[in-house]
């Protein structure tokens, strides 16, 4: 999916744990993300530690997609 | 001739220790047993082999710990010191298809052990290590078991043994890049010829050259102004409102949904969970936003950080789907996001 989001023309970042996996698919933009059943939260956080979590994640997708990359790139 | 020792690698399902919900079900080192498809891959055997010892553990566990799961089944497999290691066979369980070919592989190269393992060809595990091992071409479903562990055993004799090991065709494993020179029977104008006299009668023939298929799309440029740029969410892990008003299917996905989400600012256990049945949904069901980062990003768009955040969200399950239907999805949802002046796409994955 995330290659025919690029395709289509618009910048696209994929946020996921397995970044081998991404890599495979064809991901150009990827950020690392916490794990599998819950990329982007950790339930042992209390709620406003987990979401400043997410925040950082989220804030890390957004700076790759401000970022021009020339191939494929983790944003650790 | 004594049986060669075999050590054999499954993960928590095959192990009939549980589901998702034992996904993170750390490794495990049964001496003596022979559990799950193990048993097939004993009978297939004969005398040739037997399985010394079974290595057990969760695929999220392998995957979440790659290093450290990873030195410690190489120690298990050195102190076995099987004359062949068996992963799996892992049919279309990305998570397991990837602890497959990263086991087998290790082992094959850090201990000098021979290794196999078995999937199927959509399996992420694939393309990443079908270079490295045999890796037997299985169906997509663990309906294909005795077709796989029919391909899977012999071969691992052969391995064990220091045999010769036939063509990928001729083995059924996946091509591996390595060429071996032979004298075909016939010239190659005599076997053009046919192939194309077949192809004109509309006959099936197998090309001698198929295509690399290489699809990789070049990066778009990146966003210029973030704080007017319209960001929309799409996720392969399954958010839906609550009850899943489409059905979307927990595994091999037909269809994906679009969900409008103006004026919400929070996903909540009473409005949102996720389809999706290949992880454990317990965390995703008590807050969806730990996939589909809405809150923050309602957040950010009120401190002016993004330009707005896209109304409608797309999802489905990546779960076992075939690849050709997420690229038919993408492409359909992807059209409706151009269309609707999206700058750029944040796609979450579990």
């Amino acid at each position: 999916m995330v290659k025919e989001v690029e395709r289509a023309g618009i910048p696209v970042v994929h946020v996921c744990t397995v970044t081998p996996i991404s890599m495979t698919v064809g991901a150009n933009r990827i950020v690392p993300a916490i794990a599998i059943p819950h990329p982007l939260g950790n339930p042992a956080l209390d709620k406003a530690e987990e979401k400043e979590l997410r925040r950082r994640i989220v804030e890390k997708a957004l700076n790759a997609l401000t970022t021009e990359v020339d191939g494929q790139t983790i944003f650790e | 001739m004594a049986k060669l020792k075999v050590v054999h690698y499954i993960n928590q399902f095959f192990a009939q220790i549980g589901g998702e919900e034992k996904a993170d079900y750390p490794v495990e080192l049964r001496v003596g047993e022979v559990v799950g498809p193990g048993m097939a891959l004993t009978a297939n055997f004969k005398d040739d082999a037997e399985i010394i010892a079974t290595i057990v553990c969760g695929d999220s566990y392998f995957n979440e710990n790659l290093e450290k799961a990873k030195a410690e089944i190489l120690g298990m497999v050195k102190e076995q010191a099987p004359d062949v290691f068996i992963a799996g066979p892992a049919f279309n369980a990305g998570r397991y298809g990837v602890a497959c070919g990263t086991i087998a592989a290790a082992v094959q190269e850090e201990l000098g052990i021979p290794s196999l393992t078995g999937m199927y060809v959509e399996n992420p595990g694939a393309d990443m290590f079908k270079n490295q091992v045999y890796m037997i071409s299985t169906k997509n479903s663990a309906a294909g078991m005795r077709d796989a562990v029919s391909k899977m055993a012999p071969l691992a004799v052969k391995l064990g043994k220091g045999e010769a090991i036939g063509a990928s065709a001729e083995e059924g494993y996946m091509p591996n890049g390595v060429r071996v020179n032979f004298f075909e029977k016939e010239r190659g104008s005599q076997r053009a010829v046919k192939m194309l006299l077949k192809k004109l009668a509309g006959k099936p023939f197998v090309t001698e050259f198929p295509m690399p298929d290489f699809d990789r799309v070049d990066p778009n440029p990146a966003v210029k102004d973030l704080a007017h740029a319209k960001i929309a969410l799409v996720t392969s892990g399954g958010i839906v409102p609550k009850g899943n008003p489409d059905h979307i299917e927990s595994s091999s996905a037909s269809h994906y949904g679009e969900y409008d989400i103006a004026g919400v600012m929070d996903l909540t256990e009473e409005t949102y969970e996720t389809a999706h049945g290949g992880y454990d949904p317990v965390y995703a069901n008590e807050d969806s936003d730990r996939v589909l980062p809405v809150d923050v990003l309602r957040d950010m768009e009120k401190e002016g950080i993004i330009g707005e955040l896209h109304h409608l969200f797309y999802t489905t399950t990546g779960n076992g789907t075939a690849v050709a239907s997420s690229k038919a999805f993408a492409a359909e949802f992807s059209a409706k996001l151009k269309a609707d002046g999206v700058d750029a796409v944040i796609l979450t994955s579990t």
